[in-house]
């Protein structure tokens, strides 16, 4: 085969230096940018930290106290909780509205197992963790077999979930008394130690743990990587080797063990079993992941970022209050903020290829 | 001789579409096969069927005369078929290194590999730079960086270095110069001739007439579905496979 003019010929002396990154040009923006875009946990974090500023200095050591401090963390533990575990599902592309309806009816689970049947309240509280679990894997596998989406199932799962705990538990409420004398166990994660005045919940240690045990996992382990290359692009997922669909079967029962645990913790939080309570968890757990910077299209984003959301949500709430401002106030900031955090994650995702 | 990787009378049909009709394929070991077709002929298909991304309706393939029925691209890359596809399949928040050992993952020795499943990004990444490297397609500085911050050719470069690396039996390059440079094209052909020469086949699929001339041992012309015929690079000219592929000539043999 005859080539006539050799045009690759007059490439061989070219210069070598190729593709060299210009990272002069980029300025103080770009910094930040690139900052951002490698770790997006920074703006979170930033908001927290001058948030507790302004607070702090406004409202002195009425607010800026171990105590009102601590206080915000054993505030934000059932939230924070349930939104680990909606980071991990977000993180999917996914979105889990049913968490709040699983951490309730496992600790309905958890109440009346021990006092409907007389289970021994540890065998209870493993049925609770179990039942949580088992919605999760069922919601799993709607998305990733039935490839139904997951709004849909999730918000079907909710009023299923919902409708079921109420019918179960005949509406009743098993109280704070009858738990402490007979089952002390529902109600450890409430379990509170003062460390200088800094009070602690085994339900926020639960948390602090839960947090830095899932970033670990999502950074450092093959199954944390399969979690964000599922969100970022499936197809590509796919074809590069990943079990697309038992990650995703496993990212959602692992979001339903945790919203047991988040109900096990609610038991310690309120007393009770209450098949009322956690109304609201998947608002406020969305909500948080938002805030935290993990993108809605998934993919990106990490768990430390959630966990500085549902703090922001905890400072501002418990900040306004002291300062003695209308509680509409505190959604308003966290409807801007929500807002805010979009655009953000919007700005980030802007890469200059 | 036996042939490397073989199917007879492959079909897959989407609703009214048939994109593969009774299609055949061999691949010989240690040589470089081009596949050519029009655009709609079915040439992603084939690859697709052989490399487990579709399922075909009928037909069996068969590698190193075992059947074999792959339902997943992780079965064909089990069985050591690596496949750079068109789109190249990589997860672009994510950082080279990490998409270079997707699916397949290095871990820690020892406690902190097998009971916290801790990933061994050290090596990892070493792995990956040296891949990279032995391709000299690109001054990667920093082998952290999101894919989705590379240029086209550069990405293309780590999705064949991909290949390159973990392909033991065969390897699929699906388009692997379209989106590259003169310069960075001659890499990879270059890279394409260093991988027969340690004896794995390659199939390569290029409208690239001029690169596929002079790579390839042997050119399966593929045409409504299926094999049209195969020619030898040496006997005929890049005129005569347009004229067969575009259906303005008939070959002889067929």
């Amino acid at each position: 085969m005859s080539t006539g003019d050799n045009y690759e010929a007059a490439a061989s002396n070219s210069a070598t230096d190729v593709a060299r990154f210009d990272e002069t040009s980029s300025g103080f923006v770009g910094k930040i940018h690139h900052a951002l875009h490698v770790t997006p946990a920074l703006v979170p974090l930033i908001v927290l930290l001058a948030s507790i500023v302004v607070f702090g200095l406004l409202l002195g050591s009425k607010f800026f106290s171990p105590f009102a401090l601590t206080l915000i963390l054993q505030q934000v533990q059932i939230v924070g909780i349930v939104a680990a575990a909606q980071s991990l599902v977000i993180l999917t592309a996914g979105i889990d509205l049913s968490v709040g309806a699983i951490a309730v009816i496992s600790s309905v689970v958890m109440g009346q197992f021990t006092f409907r049947y007389g289970l021994p309240p540890g065998l209870a509280v493993a049925c609770g963790l179990g039942f949580g679990t088992l919605i999760g894997t069922i919601n799993g596998w709607l998305v990733a077999v039935m490839k139904l989406p997951p709004f849909i199932v999730t918000l079907g799962m909710w009023q299923v979930v919902l409708a079921a705990n109420f019918l179960y538990s005949e509406n009743e409420t098993i109280r704070s008394q009858e738990i402490a004398t007979q089952a002390p166990l529902l109600q450890i994660l409430g379990t509170k130690f003062n460390v200088g005045g800094a009070i602690f919940t085994l339900g926020v240690i639960f948390l602090l743990v839960l947090v830095f045990l899932l970033a670990y996992v999502l950074k450092h382990t093959a199954w944390g990587r399969h979690v964000y290359a599922v969100g970022d692009d499936p197809d590509a997922a796919e074809l590069s080797g990943v079990n697309v669909k038992g990650t995703i079967i496993s990212v959602y029962a692992l979001a339903g063990l945790i919203c047991a645990f988040a109900g096990w913790a609610l038991i310690g939080r309120i007393g009770s079993v209450s098949p009322t309570s956690g109304q609201l968890l998947n608002i406020e757990s969305i909500t948080a992941v938002v805030i935290g910077g993990i993108s809605l299209f998934g993919g990106r984003g990490s768990i430390l970022g959630t966990f500085f959301g549902a703090l922001i949500v905890g400072v501002f709430t418990l900040g306004l209050r002291l300062a003695g401002a209308d509680a509409q106030w505190t959604y308003l900031l966290i409807g801007l903020l929500i807002i805010a955090a979009v655009a953000v994650d919007q700005w980030i995702r802007k890469v200059a290829a | 001789m036996e042939p490397m990787l073989k199917a007879r009378g492959l079909v897959k049909r989407y609703g009214k579409v048939t994109a593969l009709d009774h299609c055949d394929f061999d691949l010989m070991p240690g040589e470089i096969l081009a596949i050519i077709g029009d655009n709609g002929a079915g040439k992603s298909s084939l690859i697709k069927a052989i490399s487990g991304a579709v399922v075909p309706d009928a037909g069996t393939v068969t590698l190193e005369g075992k059947e074999i029925h792959f339902r997943s691209p992780i079965d064909a890359r089990n069985a050591g078929i690596e496949t750079v596809y068109q789109t190249l399949a990589m997860s672009p928040a994510l950082s080279i290194a990490d998409n270079m050992f997707m699916g397949r993952e290095l871990r820690k020795p020892g406690f902190r590999g097998s009971v916290l499943r801790q990933l061994d990004r050290k090596r990892m990444e070493e792995v990956a730079r040296e891949k990279l490297s032995e391709l000299g397609l690109m001054t990667i500085q920093n082998i952290n960086q999101a894919v989705e911050t590379l240029s086209g050719g550069q990405r293309q470069g780590v999705a064949v270095a991909r290949a390159a690396a973990f392909g033991s039996k065969v390897i699929i390059l699906d388009e692997p110069t379209a989106a590259l440079g003169v310069k960075e094209s001659r890499k990879v052909l270059e890279l394409i001739l260093e991988v027969k020469s340690r004896g794995i086949p390659i199939i390569l699929i290029s409208h690239n007439m001029p690169h596929v001339f002079e790579v390839a041992d042997r050119i399966h012309v593929h045409r409504l579905g299926k094999r049209l015929c195969l020619i030898d690079p040496k006997e005929h000219s890049m005129s005569d496979a347009v004229a067969y592929m575009t259906g303005a000539a008939v070959p002889e043999a067929a």
